[in-house]
């Protein structure tokens, strides 16, 4: 990638040391949380409560093929979301404090003012519509709003699943998510739009390989 | 003591039971057990007596027909003959009270969220007297921490923190939604609770115990968690 021509991140590798873990645990745990949090639902796989389940869901009573959960059982599926996801948040709460304390949300975080032209254009790019990417800094503008919002999204799932959770102990953050029900429909809205992050990033991973190495390496410094 | 051993024969056996039953059993260790451990610890750590439960309209009362009634027995238990509430264990007044008299004691209503650990939420007002009612009556020694209740459902029991036990959205109900208790939701009487899972409220209920000692739960030995708050 290219680099962002910021006198602050000179001698930095691209992907420094703490992003490239955070980024490897986050690869593993969001597998176990998707995993087991498809064994959860599976027990209830409907959105909604008893008497009144919600007719837009197209999936109301389908359970998740089991290749896809993890646990074996509702009790199991539990045990390890409730232990994984101790590790998942503590890892998203790593990076938001390097994130910010290293400065790194300069060169990574999706800014409108400066992000939203660029992102649009990259889409364009992407969808055939123009036949050049616009320019880059670091990231393109498409990137940084994917990334930005997958961190946001993996906000909202810690803070949903609380909810879910303890909907009597934590109801003030229940309510947020409109209530009980609410906060299982955000929640399993969550793992969709992390799991198309997932699928749309493993693509791009593809078409560019070297981003592998470099997620491994850190790449070069600038 | 002689009382605590008998109780721990009473789990081995239940356990050989299940095993000899085809149940099947998951005992949680290693990376989970410590896990879960620690999180039943988090459990404990953020319930707050004090925090109640929303109470909500009567209008948003789910249809009855659409509430699940879980039991464990073949059949949906019936209730016994000359059926009384046993209140035991390390308290200075154990007692036996009828429907009528528990009746007679000051009731409460309260109409709230039901959570169960299978991920559905129903909502049902409950009519009853608050546990720590009938604890006051009994008047549980020092030393107890743990509320224990068994039924007549298969031997069906859970043993809860006597924090979730006390707490004023506790009841033992005899109504629901203005009626009393259906068959199917523990005729004549069980546990309601505002701040626990769906499992952990007995239902047939014919004993209360006030314990030193945690004696788990039917659910509970098979490796769901034992705090169960919600």
């Amino acid at each position: 990638m290219p680099v962002s021509h910021d006198p602050r991140f000179k001698g930095r590798p691209e992907q420094p040391l703490a992003i490239r873990l955070v980024h490897w645990c986050n690869a593993v745990f969001i597998v176990l949380m998707a995993g087991s949090g498809l064994q959860i639902l599976a027990a209830y796989p409907s959105l909604g409560p008893r008497g009144a389940q919600y007719w837009w869901y197209p999936l109301q009573g389908m359970s998740p093929p089991s290749w896809m959960r993890l646990g074996g059982w509702l009790g199991g599926g539990r045990h390890w979301h409730f232990a994984i996801a101790w590790f998942f948040a503590i890892n998203g709460a790593i990076y938001l404090g390097y994130f910010f304390a290293s400065g790194e949300w300069r060169r990574r975080m999706f800014l409108p003012w400066r992000d939203a032209g660029g992102a649009f254009l990259q889409f364009m790019y992407y969808l055939r519509l123009r036949k050049t990417p616009p320019p880059e800094d670091f990231y393109n503008g498409l990137q940084r709003l994917a990334y930005t919002s997958v961190v946001f999204f993996g906000l909202v799932m810690v803070l949903s699943g609380l909810a879910i959770y303890k909907p009597v102990q934590l109801h003030f953050l229940t309510l947020l998510f409109g209530g009980y029900d609410g906060a299982r429909v955000v929640h399993l809205g969550g793992l969709a739009l992390i799991a198309m992050f997932v699928a749309s990033h493993l693509v791009l991973v593809a078409m560019h390989p070297r981003e592998i190495v470099t997620m491994v390496t850190g790449g070069r410094r600038e | 003591m002689s009382k605590l051993l008998t109780r721990r024969k009473f789990i081995a056996g239940a356990a050989a039971a299940s095993l000899l039953a085809g149940c099947d059993s998951h005992p949680i260790t290693g990376f989970l057990g410590a896990m879960k451990d620690w999180n039943q610890g988090f459990e404990g750590a953020i319930f707050s007596p004090a925090r109640m439960a929303p109470e909500l309209p009567p209008s948003a009362a789910t249809p009855e027909a659409a509430f699940p009634a879980y039991f464990i027995s073949d059949e949906m238990p019936d209730v016994p003959d000359n059926w009384s509430l046993t209140v035991g264990g390390l308290v200075d007044h154990p007692m036996t009270l009828t429907l009528d008299q528990l009746r007679e004691l000051p009731g409460t209503a309260m109409c709230v969220r039901h959570h169960c650990v299978e991920g559905w939420s129903a909502v049902a007002a409950w009519h009853g007297v608050r546990l720590s009612d009938v604890a006051k009556l009994a008047g549980p020694r020092a030393g107890v921490r743990y509320v224990e209740f068994k039924s007549f459902d298969e031997g069906y029991w859970s043993s809860w923190d006597l924090g979730s036990a006390m707490h004023p959205q506790t009841l033992l109900a005899y109504g629901m939604n203005g009626h009393d208790l259906a068959v199917g939701h523990g005729a004549p009487l069980r546990v309601y609770s505002a701040v626990k899972l769906g499992y952990k409220m007995v239902k047939y209920l014919t004993e209360v115990n006030f314990l030193a000692a945690n004696t788990g739960g039917y659910w509970e030995n098979q490796g769901y968690d034992w705090f169960g708050g919600v």
